[in-house]
């Protein structure tokens, strides 16, 4: 089409920055370290990737609808603490439902201050990643939390377990990622988020219950930080208080590399996948290289912005503007 | 320089947008001392054009003149340096600051280590506002002034230069008779400074009070200018609109069926009050008035989106209440909204999915939306209103405005509604577009719709509509027919003057 070849090589480099850029990654970790793209280390990203790109899903359903949840880290804490807690007094049976339901109550506050009462996103999710820890912490009155008979529980089956080799983790992001990608592409509700985000009052002016959508997508949220929560427990089947901070930020980077726009309106669940997964590997290569962890934390750091502003620069074409 | 060397001069300006030449090669001067009136109908190209001058947007050809020297204004700051002021509609004051910090915004006196010389700035704000002759001073908080105030600050703003040009866009539009007395002896002061002033404004008896000449606009062109000694209104209404044939009245009368929509005691608080009003099938009813008379208030409570404070809706007869706009939209209602881009449309979807927004539930097939339905929609509706674009999946933000006023049109056509409301269905719509809107109009009450349509182009109204209801600040003046229906009277109704002159 006309459109494509008017735009030619600099047009795609200005849309795909990302992937050239994780391409340049890719190639230049694999130079430094043989290990990076082997099949055990390439398989090992993706299983420790799956937590944060479980949560990474429903952030995308919140972003494309216009809205941000920073409180999905902590939140994630929250699950884990409380599923850990109630798989000794409970059971495991009783206490995955209870834990979900939990969760979903939080979601759901959130969706009713951010949804029907219009409050601001950022203000709203981002005292709720305060006040959720507080939650937390008095659940647990401050203590780790550990099941008390590791050996003894099928619990371990979601963190540990694998079906003809593949990983369980790997096997639910996997699902989860099919079904909310047919969710958001093919149903009139996904419809709805994108039309909601990506313009909230021609939405209304077509009859679109825009609280609604919107308090849907953080009870969506809520409900992939709770499958995280389970993943995270069982796989440790003990955690800190603390085991989700910070992955708010990783999650939105997520979603922002797969090209979602924090303007709201677009994004897809594939392309969060993707940014998952380059998030995985470009802390794993770091790691590989001989870096520190806790230089990823600066590099996230650079990858959200770098991410934002291509974002901004393909939208008005050039890189810096001097009117907004 | 003598007196007649123009103080601003355009010559060939050319403006283009993607599919609209918003300016078709137009040339005007400014004298000094002169109030040079700028007439056009909405769309013609009044506000491209000042926001040419005013460096907002930049021409695609042609050359701009201060004082005869050639210039390229790139930026709203380089206006204000040639001496080029504005006075806005919309004012763009900050309500919490003072009205000496406001007018100096971005310039404020200075002293040593960048302190602000409160000192001079207030002495120098009394000074202008002395020249105005206003009941406030510069320490006043501008939030705490009448809009006719807020306006005399915005021209204080404006005389911080030595202006050579000031433009005064619709500057009447919310002021009281008393208050305008006094923007007019401002006005008169500014001239016999030498400064040339050009004059917005749809309001002809003011045109003929105060200004010495007026240029018209019609589609982006220039059309003249006249000496406004020497012409009077119907030759400038002619010159504004042009296609004679186009002021004809409506004449092709459709069967009419039942009434289909009716509104008693209507009320919204302060917005509109006691309107009473009734929809036939098969009928076109056009609402006529000025920017903030009520009408897009009355089409958005009968969509469900405010609610009402008093009076009744009777849907086929039986009074409803509507809550939402889903309840509208379930009850057969639709509506066309008046802001196209902001309302009407996700830009950044595309043709088809936008088409089928309202109904995006009942297309499905299991759990998902079933492609084919939607595509047989969107593929019924571009034939049936002639949408031009590559197909389907082309992004809705990418077609010209009249084609996306197309897919607004088509997306609430293809709900088959009862009653069809449509605001301002042809703002910002080039010519071509316009009269196949129109004549799609006047099909759809053919094919027995009840339509609505709000305007605020009276050769719009006039020519779509069987009847016409004219409104002034919330409440109806008078229904025309079509028959009946002078534009002397329409014009009297809407500006409030009925109660004076019996048409």
């Amino acid at each position: 089409m006309a459109e494509l070849t008017k735009k030619g090589i600099g047009g795609f480099l200005a849309r795909q920055g990302i992937l050239v850029a994780f391409v340049v990654f890719m190639v230049g970790f694999a130079l430094a370290n043989q290990r990076f793209l082997a099949i055990d280390n390439v398989f090992g990203v993706i299983r420790s990737s799956a937590i944060l790109g479980v949560m990474a899903l429903g952030v995308t359903f919140v972003v494309i609808g216009g809205n941000l949840d920073l409180s999905v880290g902590s939140m994630m804490s929250f699950s884990t603490i409380v599923v850990l807690d109630l798989h000794d007094k409970l059971g495991p049976t009783l206490a995955i439902p209870a834990m979900f339901g939990l969760t979903l109550l939080l979601g759901a506050f959130i969706g009713f201050l951010v949804g029907y009462l219009k409050l601001n996103s950022l203000i709203v999710t981002l005292g709720m990643l305060s006040a959720i820890h507080g939650l937390t912490l008095t659940w647990s009155g401050g203590k780790n939390m550990d099941i008390a008979d590791k050996e003894g529980t099928w619990f371990s089956v979601f963190g540990q377990g694998d079906i003809v080799g593949i990983p369980m983790p790997i096997i639910i992001f996997a699902l989860l990622a099919v079904l909310l990608s047919l969710m958001l592409s093919k149903t009139p509700f996904g419809r709805k988020v994108y039309a909601v985000g990506g313009n909230g009052q021609a939405a209304t002016f077509s009859g679109i219950p825009r609280a609604r959508v919107v308090f849907l997508t953080y009870l969506i949220s809520a409900f992939c930080v709770a499958t995280a929560g389970l993943l995270q427990a069982s796989r440790s089947l003990g955690s800190q208080n603390t085991v989700g901070q910070g992955m708010e930020l990783e999650v939105l980077a997520a979603v922002i590399l797969g090209g979602a726009s924090l303007l709201g309106g677009s994004g897809t669940v594939f392309k969060t996948v993707i940014g998952v997964l380059i998030l995985g590997f470009i802390q794993n290569g770091l790691l590989l290289i001989g870096l520190e962890f806790y230089v990823q934390y600066v590099v996230t750091w650079v990858i959200i912005i770098l991410a934002v502003w291509l974002d901004i620069a393909a939208k008005r074409g050039r890189l810096w503007s001097p009117i907004a | 320089m003598t007196d007649q060397t123009p103080v601003l001069r355009l010559e060939g300006v050319v403006k283009t947008f993607p599919g609209v030449r918003a300016l078709d090669g137009v040339s005007f001067d400014l004298r000094p001392g002169e109030v040079h009136a700028l007439m056009g109908e909405n769309g013609a190209g009044k506000s491209t054009l000042m926001k040419v001058l005013g460096g907002i947007y930049d021409p695609n050809e042609g050359q701009i003149y201060v004082a005869e020297e050639p210039v390229t204004i790139a930026s709203p700051m380089q206006a204000k340096a040639r001496g080029v002021v504005f006075i806005h509609q919309e004012l763009s004051l900050a309500d919490e600051l003072t009205v000496a910090e406001n007018i100096w915004l971005g310039e404020l006196p200075l002293k040593s280590f960048g302190r602000v010389d409160w000192n001079k700035l207030y002495a120098d704000t009394d000074a202008i506002l002395e020249t105005l002759n206003v009941g406030f001073d510069a320490r006043t908080r501008v939030g705490d002034l009448s809009i006719a105030n807020q306006q005399m600050v915005e021209i204080a703003r404006a005389l911080t230069v030595d202006p050579r040009a000031v433009i005064f866009d619709e500057p009447t539009a919310s002021l009281t008779d008393a208050e305008k007395v006094v923007l007019f002896e401002v006005i008169a002061d500014l001239q016999s400074k030498g400064v040339g002033i050009i004059y917005i404004s749809h309001r002809m008896e003011e045109i003929f009070k105060i200004t010495d000449r007026i240029s018209v606009l019609r589609d982006g062109q220039y059309r003249g200018t006249l000496n406004t000694a020497e012409t009077n209104e119907e030759e400038v209404t002619q010159l504004m609109i042009g296609r004679k044939l186009d002021l004809s009245r409506n004449e092709s009368h459709h069967e009419l069926g039942d009434v289909a929509l009716e509104v008693r005691d209507l009320s919204c608080g302060e917005l509109f009050k006691d309107v009473n009003f009734q929809v036939r099938r098969g009928e076109v009813v056009g609402f006529y008035g000025l920017v903030g008379a009520g009408r897009t208030e009355i089409a958005e409570t009968i969509f469900g989106l405010r609610d009402p404070s008093a009076g009744q809706i009777l849907l086929n007869g039986e009074e409803v209440r509507i809550h939402s706009s889903m309840d509208a939209i379930a009850r057969g209602i639709s509506l066309v909204p008046e802001d196209r881009k902001g309302q009407g449309l996700v830009l950044g979807m595309n043709c088809r999915d936008n088409m089928t927004l309202p109904q995006v539930d009942d297309l499905t097939a299991g759990p998902f939306v079933s492609d084919g339905a939607e595509v047989a929609i969107f593929d019924q509706y571009r034939d049936k209103l002639d949408i031009r674009t590559p197909g389907w999946r082309q992004t809705v933000g990418n077609l010209s405005g009249g084609n996306q006023q197309k897919i607004v049109i088509g997306k609430w056509l293809s709900m088959h509604p009862e009653v069809l409301i449509v605001d301002e269905p042809t703002r910002g719509i080039d010519v071509g577009s316009k009269s196949e809107i129109h004549n799609l109009i006047r099909d759809l009450a053919a094919q027995g719709y009840a339509v609505i349509v709000i305007s605020s182009e009276m050769p719009e109204v006039l020519h779509v509509s069987d009847r016409i209801v004219a409104m002034f600040s919330g409440k109806v003046m008078r229904t025309f027919t079509s028959e009946e229906v002078t534009e002397d009277s329409l014009i009297q109704a809407i500006s409030g003057l009925e109660g004076d002159k019996v048409a």
